[in-house]
């Protein structure tokens, strides 16, 4: 298993061929309190940043994009009627959908933890 | 790109970790720590502080001393009745422009104070304060004087259920204004000197409250007593944009602008009857009246999303047969109500409270109902 970040702040999880694609608590924190996920639906085709999903605060919403290409295979529906457990758990519960990878190579252009964590502390 | 202005409070946002954002030309609060869902329900529990110092505060004054000489010229440039205010009173309306577009919104107060009660006090948007002083200098007589305090006044906003008590603290007198009555006074209790304010009863979230305009500096020390008080939390803009939302408020350049008439923007409560004729004398009183008469106008509406998706601004609203209706101009989530809740314009006939519509929200069609306005119950007091 291992995870990577975008420039966007999404995270994919990886074990064998299928990704588990959330937001960075630093993204979480930055949306604030998180009031509606709307999520893809399952067997939907992704290319690489295609719209995956969109999350709602107060007062704006915001996409998030696929890592890389790939299947929807399961969301997390629990996300809609507990939304704010994004916030409270963005890098595990608060996940979004899972993804049957198409190409793992592009998994090779997204940064690791040690990166993005530079990456955020930069911004 | 110009330099962003700041509020004389601008030091204790930052000291106080807010996000700041650029608004209508200032450096503004957009959150606190406490985040904007938290900030909005503390301020419906118990007292939200707002700086609302962007807003542009202007003086109208009469040379002759003589009210109705101010009373009268302003009404020429909005559809309220000013010439029967009473010391102390205010009164909310807009200024329009000569199809009967809104220009701006804003609140009129007479003075109350002995040897001012001749003077005019208007509050105005941040976005709109440079064009509504032009219109002021352009539209006012030469014995009217249009004196703008910008560069001297703060403004606050003080709401929720304990502002009273806690205004209180600095003077009990503001507990015996009603709400749209105003006052100038003293405050001190615990300040180490006394700041001379104008106090007024009214605000922009539903809740009871005061706006309090003061110098920049007892400004600054009267804000950082009233944060000593474990029951006021700082607010930004972000809760305050969803805290009027669920009160129904207009925000101007969302739901109102020179697209729209007071008539169609649901504020025909703030033309008094003898104003609404298209004779009454004002700019813009021929739009008033015949959007009054003529049932093809579009009206604003309160609607409420079903499920959890919210509607932004500019989402489409279809009748059930699919045909267009309107638009949202304002949306988002409700955190008192715990819904998604909207503001738009719609066709007249699809006005009434309950009728079904659709919301195409990011290419979905998702349900919805018109709504009776406002979605959080007022909580003014009236005495």
């Amino acid at each position: 298993m291992s995870v990577k970040y975008t420039e966007d702040h999404e995270w994919i999880n990886v074990d064998g061929d299928i990704g588990t694609v959330g937001i960075s608590p630093y993204a979480a924190n930055a949306l604030g309190d998180i009031v509606f996920v709307e999520l893809p639906e399952i067997g939907r085709e992704m290319a690489k940043g295609d719209e995956a999903a969109v999350v709602e605060s107060v007062k704006a919403a915001s996409e998030v994009y696929a890592p890389v290409a790939g299947e929807v295979t399961a969301v997390n529906e629990a996300l809609e009627d507990a939304p704010e457990t994004v916030n409270a758990s963005a890098d595990a519960d608060g996940w979004f959908i899972k993804i049957k990878i198409t190409d793992a190579s592009e998994l090779d252009a997204l940064m690791d933890e040690a990166a993005y964590k530079t990456y955020c502390d930069g911004l | 790109m110009t330099d962003l202005k700041i509020t004389a409070l601008h030091e204790m946002h930052k000291s106080l970790g807010a996000k700041m954002m650029p608004f209508a030309g200032y450096d503004m609060p957009v959150q606190y720590p406490l985040g904007v869902l938290k900030e909005h329900l503390h301020t419906r529990e118990k007292a939200g502080l707002f700086d609302v110092s962007h807003m542009g505060q202007v003086f109208l004054i009469p040379e002759d001393k003589d009210f109705k000489t101010a009373a009268k010229a302003l009404e020429k440039l909005v559809p309220a009745d000013i010439q029967s205010l009473e010391p102390g009173q205010q009164r909310y309306s807009q200024f329009l422009n000569a199809d009967g577009g809104i220009l701006d919104d804003l609140m009129i107060s007479r003075l109350a104070m002995t040897g001012y009660e001749h003077c005019l006090y208007l509050v105005v948007n941040a976005g709109c304060k440079d064009d509504d002083y032009a219109h002021l200098e352009a539209h006012m007589p030469k014995n009217v004087t249009v004196s703008v305090k910008d560069d001297t006044l703060s403004l606050i906003a003080l709401q929720g259920p304990r502002a009273a008590n806690i205004l209180g603290c600095f003077n009990p007198d503001v507990e015996k204004l009603t709400f749209m009555t105003h006052t100038d006074l003293e405050l001190s209790g615990t300040l180490d000197a006394p700041v001379w304010a104008h106090v007024s009863r009214s605000g922009y979230t539903g809740e009871d409250g005061y706006e309090i305009s003061a110098k920049h500096e007892d400004m600054v020390r009267l804000v950082k007593e009233l944060l000593q008080y474990d029951d006021v939390e700082p607010i930004g803009l972000g809760a305050r944009d969803s805290l009027r939302l669920e009160a129904g408020l207009c925000l101007y350049g969302h739901d109102i602008d020179t697209s729209v008439s007071p008539i169609e923007a649901g504020l025909i409560w703030s033309v008094q009857k003898h104003r609404r004729g298209a004779d009454a004398g004002y700019l813009g009183a021929k739009r008033v009246a015949s959007d009054l008469a003529d049932k093809s106008t579009k009206r604003l509406v309160g609607i409420q999303p079903e499920g959890r998706a919210p509607a932004r601004e500019h989402t489409e609203i279809q009748d059930m047969d699919g045909n267009v209706i309107g638009q949202i101009t304002s949306g988002g989530f409700g955190p008192t109500v715990g819904s998604p809740v909207a503001m738009g314009y719609v066709a007249r006939k699809f006005t009434k409270a309950g009728t079904p519509v659709q919301l195409m929200v990011r290419g979905k069609a998702r349900a919805a109902k018109i709504a009776k306005l406002p979605f959080a119950p007022h909580n003014y007091f009236r005495g």
